[in-house]
């Protein structure tokens, strides 16, 4: 009889259901996952020893980077952890466009997992339709810090500008002519506020469109119940936060828990999966799609009761304005400091989490009252969930590993930092 | 909604008891703090409380113990290991590393600890005995999210976790040479890499880069600007 023997096998860096740079080593028995082994770092920038060697405004435009797909929590994160140390408030209003973008963030973020684990297990149209509505998210993103992606937006003290009294418009072209122009224009007559509240108004139908396709799919349930089963107890020992979390059913949401900026303000609800399986965990996120729709029709509302100021009119940390700054000797040297020396931050350590869409990401830092930062350390929430692999995989077949990829959300932005 | 059929529970929408402001923060603080006293006792180095979180120092010697007790004790509970990092405090200035107790001692490692049960945060310090050759207990055996955060901070800072079950580098290049994350180690680098046309491969050189900094790194002494002085 010819000897049987273990395969390795090597998953990636360039397989598409590796999201992006994961390279897996698996040891196989047949098809049977028996071992594996995620080789990360391909995509490691070294994010925070480049923090330690840029002032403190230089290093927001380096959150965006991390994970991509959620800009602007990432730079919550940070932001928070300088508030904290410096000890300064932050205005309503600019606490609710906070709370606004996390959640618009949030749906991004969902829309573009939907989009990615329907395809990763076979569902081509899904990919179609979440970025038909990222498309509208995106341009929220333009309209309100003029990129459609790598944001910069959160400043420490606030947000860098009020929000936009206009849209930008599509143009007619050779594709689409003045009359189908005017079409795609017809919600973008109106304010940033007023685009985004059609956006909440059109965004639960949508949902509904996904669940049709996926929730009682056949395919999709076969692929997806009782892959990856997590207990509770196992999941909060391996680190795990956010929708792997509550997939396992565990109760746990720093917006609800351990509330920052006007959360406690805002009626939601979270969702607890019951089985811990990859279904639970896409039946939580669909359901946070809804949620997050509802906090975003809260702030929309509030938004446009409440006029002020969007940034701390400490000029020490936030520069002054710059008719100000043109007629005020004092203000042009607080601009002037703030731009070539930047703020110093009183020594001391910190750690500041936000209920990222992926699970807790946590800034740790430390200042020795330079203008830069001594240590800033990334608490990634993916980085945690692909150490769990191994278990999460071991025993499964080969096309659960990228169930289970897909699942657990994979960015590699903020796992190699 | 009742189009689905979902398996999902939904929370009460209302969680007023466990609601976190500042003066409930400021109580349950002070008696973690009673609690870490009484339950850690002599193993307890000391006991801080900044910005409203607690951070305590731990000696090397006692990590995986008291690891245990954070974990199994009812009253602390931490049942989640959030984050694991190491750091290197060469260049933290003089009075403040005296003023946080380094005792010149270069690498530690910060523990920051979750209990989702209780609701509350601690940070634990340990600080490696040797500068050349830190070496710090693995809490793999008590906190399994551990075992990638330890291989992290061996990757970038060099401290030797003991008992950790694959102790291996995990974000820097397969053969990289050094502890990036060192203040000793040059943000350039030493080596790069770029393709070579005459072997056809991709080859290693010493760094072509200039060390630059272009903002410079100023560290204001106190009651600096002040009129009255």
């Amino acid at each position: 009889m010819a000897e049987i023997r273990n395969y390795t096998m090597n998953f990636g860096p360039q397989h598409p259901a590796a999201h992006g740079v994961l390279r897996l080593v698996l040891e196989l028995d047949g098809e049977v996952v028996r071992r594996a082994d995620p080789h990360i770092g391909l995509l490691h920038r070294a994010t925070e020893k480049l923090a330690e060697n840029k002032t403190y405004i230089q290093s927001v435009p380096y959150m965006d980077r991390l994970d991509y797909v959620s800009m602007m929590v990432n730079e919550h994160a940070y932001v928070m952890a300088i508030e904290k140390l410096l000890e300064i408030e932050v205005p309503l209003r600019a606490q609710y466009i906070r709370v606004m973008f996390d959640e618009i963030t949030r749906i991004l973020n969902h829309l573009l997992w939907i989009g990615a684990h329907a395809l990763d297990v076979g569902a081509m149209t899904m990919f179609l339709y979440a970025f038909r509505e990222r498309e509208d998210l995106m341009d929220c993103y333009e309209a309100v810090s003029g990129a459609r992606m790598h944001a910069a937006y959160y400043r420490p003290g606030g947000v860098y500008r009020d929000l936009p009294d206009t849209m930008p418009q599509y143009q007619s072209s050779k594709i689409h002519n003045e009359k189908q122009t005017r079409i795609r224009n017809a919600n973008r007559e109106g304010s940033l506020l007023d685009f985004i509240e059609d956006f909440t108004n059109r965004f639960p139908t949508y949902v509904d469109e996904y669940e049709t396709l996926l929730t009682d799919n056949r395919i999709w349930k076969q692929r997806l119940v009782d892959i990856g089963i997590v207990s509770p107890e196992r999941a909060m020992a391996l680190g795990f936060t956010g929708p792997m979390l509550r997939g396992s059913g565990v109760e746990w949401d720093l917006r609800k828990k351990q509330p920052y900026e006007v959360y406690d303000q805002m009626d939601f609800d979270i969702p607890v999966g019951v089985n811990g399986d990859c279904y639970d965990r896409y039946l939580v996120r669909m359901e946070e799609f809804r949620q997050s729709n509802r906090i975003i029709k809260q702030c929309v509302d509030w938004l446009r009761k409440n006029p002020g100021p969007v940034i701390t009119n400490n000029h020490k940390v936030a520069p002054p304005a710059r008719v100000d700054m043109k007629q005020n000797m004092e203000e042009m040297i607080h601009h002037f400091k703030l731009f070539t020396e930047g703020f110093h931050v009183p020594p001391g350590e910190t750690y500041a989490a936000v209920e990222h869409p992926k699970g807790e990401f946590g800034i740790y830092l430390v200042s020795n009252g330079a203008n830069k930062p001594y240590r800033l350390k990334i608490r990634a929430p993916g980085f945690a969930h692909l150490a769990a692999m191994d278990e999460m995989s071991r025993g499964h077949m080969i096309a659960d590993v990228v169930t289970i990829i897909g699942t657990q959300d994979i960015v590699f932005g903020e796992i190699d930092r | 909604m009742a189009l689905f059929n979902y398996k999902i529970r939904l929370t009460a929408p209302t969680l007023s008891h466990v609601k976190f402001n500042s003066m409930s923060t400021s109580f349950q603080q002070e008696n973690l703090a009673k609690a870490l006293y009484s339950v850690l006792a002599d193993k307890l180095s000391s006991l801080q409380a900044q910005n409203g979180e607690l951070t305590i120092v731990v000696h090397a010697d006692d990590i995986c113990t008291v690891s245990e007790t954070l974990r199994d004790n009812p009253v602390l509970g931490f049942d989640t290991l959030i984050d694991l990092c190491g750091i290197d405090y060469s260049t933290y200035g003089d009075t403040l590393s005296a003023k946080n107790s380094l005792r010149g001692k270069r690498f530690a490692a910060i523990y920051h600890l979750l209990s989702v049960n209780l609701n509350h945060r601690l940070r634990v310090r340990v600080l490696a005995e040797n500068n050349d050759i830190p070496v710090i207990d693995s809490v793999t055996e008590i906190w399994p999210a551990a075992n990638w955060f330890e291989r992290e901070a061996f990757d970038l800072y060099g401290i030797v976790f003991s008992g950790h079950p694959d102790l291996r580098r995990i974000l820097t290049d397969y053969g990289f040479i050094g502890n990036p994350f060192r203040k000793d180690f040059p943000l350039t680098g030493y080596v790069e890499m770029r393709y070579d046309a005459e072997q056809k491969r991709v080859i290693y050189q010493p760094v072509s880069i200039e060390p630059r900094e272009i903002t410079p790194h100023v560290i204001r002494e106190e009651h600096y600007g002040d009129s009255e002085s």
